[in-house]
This record gives C-alpha cells, structure tokens and sequence, in this order.
C-alpha cells in the first residue's frame, strides 16, 4: 500500500545512486519470537530452537526485495528494520 | 449533510421506488449485519493472532493478513451500512450522526453506540495503516480499543436494530458473541506475554 | 621493562621511566587504605592544568575552543586507549562527542561490574583527584556542562568519600563543571555503557539497542563521552606532562601504562600498573610468583580468554600482543589458575552467574546463557556422554551476536576460549566424568552465590 517501511540510516551509507545493498537487522530487545519474518522469508531468515530470529548479516537478495519489505511492515512487534548501505559495525 | 438534502440527492439518483421503500432499509440491516460478521471474524483472528496461532494451512502471516484485510472490509461495508441509512429518508439521520455521538434524535442512545464503534474502528484502521510511524508502543496503545469497539458494535446492533426479535438475527448475534469469547479463552489459555520473553 | 613496586612516593617523570604514575603516592596495591587528598594530590602530581574560564581570564570562548581542541590533540597523539575493556582511542571518542550536536554530557564509569577486577575501585578510593581531574578535563575537552561520575549505589563509604573528595574541589574552585556522583545498581550488565546512559535518562538500568550510538545521543540526547575512570586518571596526567611523557612506557603502538587486577593462585595477588607490553609471566613473578604450578590465566575477565600457562607467560599485555594469540587486554584482568582445580569447573561457574545476571531483554540471551551454562555444567559435573562438548559448541554460534550488548557475546566467548584451551580436559570430562579438580573451592569470585559449588 502507500505506505513504506522505516529505513534506519547505516553508519557507513553506500554511495550514490544504483542498486544500494538492503541488509535486514532485528531488534533484539523488541524481538518478541513471533516468527512472522522467517514465514515470509524462509530462504533468509530461520528461527533458533527458541523461536527467535537468526538474521544473517549478508545484504537480502534482490529477489526477496519486496517479500523483506513486507516482512518489515507485518512484524508484529515493529522489531525488524532495513538498513541500507554496507554492514553496520557496533 | 441533513437528511432533506440527503432525500433530495437519493431521489436524483435512485428510483422513487428505492428511497421510500422499504429497500434501503434492508440494505442497512445487511451492510450492517455483514459489517458485524466482518468486525467478528478479524476480531476473531486478531485475538488468535495475539495468541501465536499458528498451523502449516493457516501460517501466522496468514492469519495476520487476514486480520488486516478483513479489517478494510468491515470498513468499506460499514461505509455501506452508513450511506444507506442517511439517504433513507423513513428516518431524519444525517451523516454527523454516524461520527457524532448521540447527536441524533431518532434512537439516541443506540444509534450513538453505533457511531462511537464506528470512530474506534475508523482509529484503529488508520492507527494500523501508519504503524510503522507511530512506533509500537502508541500502536499497541491505541489497538487495545479494538476490545471496546466490538463489543460496542454488538450493542449498538441489538439496540437499534428493528429486527432484534428476529430468532436468526439473535442467533447470529450469539454466534458471533460465542466466537469472539472462544477466541479469548484460547488466548488466556495461551498465556503469552504480550512482550518480553522473561518478564 | 617492569616497573618498581609501589611502595614508593615517587613523583612521576622524576623516578624515570620504571616509576609508577596513576598509582604515585598509594602504598600498597588494595583498596583498604587512606586517600590521596586535594593538597597532597596536588603537590605529587602538580595542579589541574585547565585554563580558567574567560570571565575570570577577560579573553573569549575561541581562545578556549582551541585550547580544548589541543587537548584533544594531545589525548589523540599519546595513543591513549580506553582501559574500560573496549580500547576504544581516547582522543578519538573524544573528537566525535565535540563535533556532536547539542552540548556534550561526560559519564565517568566507575562501576566495575567485574567481580574479579579492582583497579576502579583502588583508584576511586585512594586516588579519586586524579579521575575527578579527568573529568573536569574531558568536560573541558568536549565543551560538556554536564558530568557524571558513576559508581555501585550500595558502596555507601565510596559514595560519601566521593562527595566529599568532590565538596573538597568546589571549595578550591576546581572544577568548572559540577559533577554529579550517581549510584548505579550492582548488577553486572548495568555497568554497560547504553544502561548507564538510559539509567541517568532516569529509565531502567539496562542495554538498549545500539542506533543511535552514545556519543551521537546519550545522556539527554546528547553526546555522551563515557570514559573508565583509568582512562581519564590517564587523560589527568597526559594534560599535565604531555604525550611524548605518556610514551615515555609502554610500546610504540601500545603506549602508557595500565593497571592489572590479579587474582587467583597467586601470593601477592592486587592491582599492579604495569607498561604496556610486559609479559604476562614478568606480571606474574611480580606479584610473588603463582602459589601453586599454574594451569592457565584468565586474561580480561568474564568476557576474556583463557591461555595454557606456557602461552600466558610470553603473552605481552597489549591490544595487538593478546590479539595475536586471540585474547584481549579486557579491563586488565588476570586470574591464575593452578594445576589442582579445573578450568572448565570455573567455567561452567561464571557462565552460569553472567546467565543469571542478563537483563532479560533479549531472546537469545535469556534462553540461550541458560542452556550454555546447563550444557557446560552436565560436561563438567556429569559428563561420560560423549557429545557433552559437540553440545556446547553447537550453542555458541546460536547466542553470540545475537542480543542487543555484548553480555551473551562475552559469556560464548569464555565458554569456547575454555573448550580451546583445556580441549584435553574436557574430553576426559566427556568420556569418563569429573576429575578432582572440580571439588576444589572455586577461584573466580561469584558475586552472592555464598557457598559457590
């Protein structure tokens, strides 16, 4: 629909225009083990043996673009984010 | 817009037969029949879905998806429900008394019930829509209303509607009360915190 | 290159480059004895070399920006690192909190949520001029009118000496911004830097999430610089004789001096300041020689890294040194292990301490340090299973990274740094069960666990 996902902006942002690398990162804190964003991104996201997400940090296919963005928007705890640009260090 | 306008707009646009008959009144026991059925089923799934439920033929984005689109139905056959009784003219209701509250003189009380489920419902779509925005907290907030507007919605069918003695109306009526009650005992007996995973 | 014991007042420069300098002035290397006061502090260590403000000095804000920009400088050039267990460059964090937005705010962590580690403390009650000293001079530094110094809540005689050394300043007129000494509450995870930040913001003492960073947005939302109390004790002597002074120890790229905390089978186990780039083993005979043959060393505390003894004794303790054999100086903690106990005995112990001690925030952690300490107690007390180590290790890589601070990190790192370095032990604990050295009295201190397993 009209409305778009909450992006948080990377420390190091890629470069100029093309095709910018997405990386998804969860909110461990706001991370509630509902288990949603694995159901829509099974090829990308996996659950630990206590239903929490396993989100690697390597950027989301070009192909699950849209499915990582819908995933975003339906986490029921808003715990997942799009972070765009190369790897947030910590 | 009052509803001498509102007669004047549906003679335009609708035969004679149609504003005066007993057509329209029809139509808004059905839009809002349906609505309550709508308003039950994604109240249902929305209390399932606080409950982590959850099966390979009814995954959690399904149910969730479901909630969401079930929602925006309720809402377009509320819309339906509302434009029909305003352009009949048997009754003097005018569109404010669907968002005012207890603003019209036909059935007050009940009618009032009607339009304060109406603006939760309105709330909680719109609230939804820019979840993402508002944050969770707010979100959560604000979603927890949904607990009052369904059984708001109820009252206000029961109140208002002229075919309450109606044993098919009263059964569906306890149906859609029975479901939504199932679906709260599901969800205490879940006992899933609403956050945290120790707290 | 080891440095004479402190049972000198030696003036440091004066003594030469083997003379202590953060720990001038303390007989004794423990927390129970008198306090540097203001007049003495000041004649062993010189006055506080900060500028007075302009209204006393009749001259503008710019001439006092570029004397906090040198100060700055001088941080930066004499290769300070942070010695709170990051090594983060001092000048560095310093540098981003002065180009943040909005007035800077300077944390002192003094809170030391490692049980075996006591250098914050000694420093804190015996030397508390010099971190105040730090403070008021990163406050300058990063243009902050804010300072805090953040200490355990519960330590009422550290609290009120630290009043009074404060009280002390203002009736000199010391220091021109007010620092405020917090208690914190004595959990181990509410020493971490984003919970003391949100524990000022007046919320829970707990991690939060990392964007945004707090030196971006911290305390008030607004650049937070959060310092150990070493690194500013440092900073205190760095301003008042120079970078080339600071190199003067330590090794080119790990320059100064730090202070140690050791502990465990040890005959004069204490603090100890120590030049970058000794070895381990030079540390160790310093400290009286181990009392026992020693096993392995815990170096860097509950986040750290076990080393075979024979490793340990070469190991320099310095970032790039520990690295190279995949340790980290930590916040310079060294407990010696002997021959009679079992490493993995302690292992098993603190790993199930740092699961209890978790804020309770994030899923991996709050299940995941549970079933680590579970899995290395089964290897450790029962064991003859055969996988009890293939479980541990399977574990690991489900927690680290996983939560929201470095809490689960620090446990999975202990927990496979112990699998490493006492592989051979812990295949007979899989194979035929304990051996002896799990009965014996547990070295790593459990803080509230009483009569420890």
């Amino acid at each position: 629909m009209f409305w778009r996902p909450q992006t948080v902006a990377a420390s190091y942002s890629g470069s100029g225009v093309g095709t910018v690398s997405e990386r998804l990162r969860v909110n461990p804190i706001a991370c509630t083990a509902h288990g949603m964003c694995a159901e829509l991104l099974p090829e990308f996201i996996a659950l630990d043996p206590w239903g929490y997400p396993i989100v690697p940090d390597e950027p989301v296919p070009d192909d699950l673009r849209g499915l990582a963005a819908r995933a975003v928007a339906v986490c029921p705890a808003l715990a997942l984010m799009i972070t765009k640009g190369t790897a947030e260090g910590r | 817009m009052n509803h001498v306008a509102a007669g004047v707009l549906a003679g335009g646009l609708l035969p004679s037969g149609l504003t005066h008959g007993p057509f329209l009144w029809y139509a808004t026991r059905a839009a809002g029949l349906i609505t309550l059925i709508l308003l039950t089923a994604s109240m249902m799934l929305g209390i399932l879905n606080a409950g982590r439920f959850g099966t390979p033929r009814w995954p959690r984005f399904l149910v969730q998806g479901l909630h969401r689109n079930l929602s925006l139905l309720a809402l377009t056959f509320l819309a339906l429900h509302v434009g029909t009784t305003v352009i009949d003219t048997y009754t003097s209701i005018g569109l404010s008394a669907a968002f005012v509250p207890f603003s019209s003189p036909y059935k007050r009380f009940w009618l009032g019930l009607g339009a304060i489920a109406c603006d939760l419902l309105l709330t909680l779509v719109i609230t939804s829509l820019v979840r993402q925005r508002i944050g969770y907290r707010q979100w959560r907030l604000v979603h927890w209303a949904g607990y009052l507007c369904w059984p708001v919605a109820i009252a206000h069918g029961l109140g208002t509607g002229s075919d309450r003695g109606t044993s098919w109306v009263l059964a569906l009526t306890a149906t859609c009360i029975a479901a939504v009650l199932g679906s709260v005992v599901y969800r205490a007996v879940r006992a899933i915190p609403a956050r945290g995973p120790a707290r | 290159m080891t440095v004479v014991p402190t049972g000198h007042h030696v003036y440091p420069g004066r003594g030469g480059p083997g003379s202590p300098r953060l720990l001038a002035g303390l007989a004794g290397r423990h927390t129970g004895g008198r306090q540097v006061g203001l007049h003495e502090h000041e004649r062993l260590f010189g006055p506080l070399p900060l500028p007075l403000p302009p209204e006393r000095r009749g001259g503008n804000g710019a001439s006092e920006q570029r004397a906090a920009s040198r100060l700055i400088d001088l941080v930066e050039r004499s290769g300070l690192t942070g010695r709170g267990g990051a090594g983060f460059p001092a000048g560095r964090k310093l540098r981003s909190v002065a180009a943040g937005r909005g007035k800077a705010v300077v944390v002192a962590n003094g809170s030391e949520g490692e049980p075996a580690s006591h250098k914050d403390r000694l420093l804190l009650r015996r030397a508390p001029h010099l971190v105040l000293d730090g403070i008021s001079l990163a406050a300058f530094a990063v243009g902050a009118t804010e300072a805090y110094l953040v200490v355990h809540g519960d330590d009422g005689r550290l609290v009120a000496s630290l009043l009074g050394a404060v009280q002390a300043r203002k009736v000199a007129g010391l220091d021109q911004v007010a620092i405020n000494v917090v208690g914190i509450e004595h959990r181990y995870v509410a020493s971490e830097q984003t919970a003391i930040v949100q524990w000022i913001n007046g919320g829970p003492g707990l991690p939060t999430f990392a964007p945004p960073r707090t030196h971006e947005r911290g305390v008030g939302g607004r650049p937070t610089a959060v310092n150990n109390v070493e690194t500013l004790a440092h900073i205190a002597l760095i301003a008042r004789y120079g970078s080339d002074w600071f190199r003067q120890a330590g090794t080119p790229d790990a320059p100064g001096t730090a202070l140690a905390t050791v502990t465990g089978a040890i005959t004069r186990p204490g603090v100890y300041e120590i030049e970058l780039g000794t070895p381990i083993g030079d540390l160790v005979m310093r400290a009286g020689g181990p009392t026992e043959y020693p096993q392995a060393v815990l170096v860097g505390g509950y986040f750290g890294t076990w080393l075979p003894a024979d490793v340990a004794r070469q190991a320099r303790l310095s970032g790039s040194a520990l690295r190279s054999v995949r340790a980290a100086m930590g916040a310079g903690i060294l407990v010696v292990l002997p021959e009679s106990s079992c490493g993995l005995a302690e292992t098993a112990r603190v790993v199930r301490y740092l699961a209890n001690q978790g804020a309770g925030q994030c899923g991996p952690c709050v299940f995941g340090l549970p079933a680590l300490a579970k899995a290395l107690a089964a290897l450790v007390y029962r064991g003859g299973s055969g996988d009890g180590v293939d479980q541990i290790a399977s574990l690991i890589p489900l927690i680290e990274r996983r939560g929201a601070c470095r809490h689960p990190d620090g446990a999975t790192q202990l927990a496979a740094s112990a699998l490493t370095a006492f592989r051979d032990d812990a295949r007979m604990h899989d194979l035929y069960g304990p051996c002896s050295g799990v009965r014996r009295p547990s070295l790593l201190p459990i803080p509230g666990a009483g009569l420890a397993r």
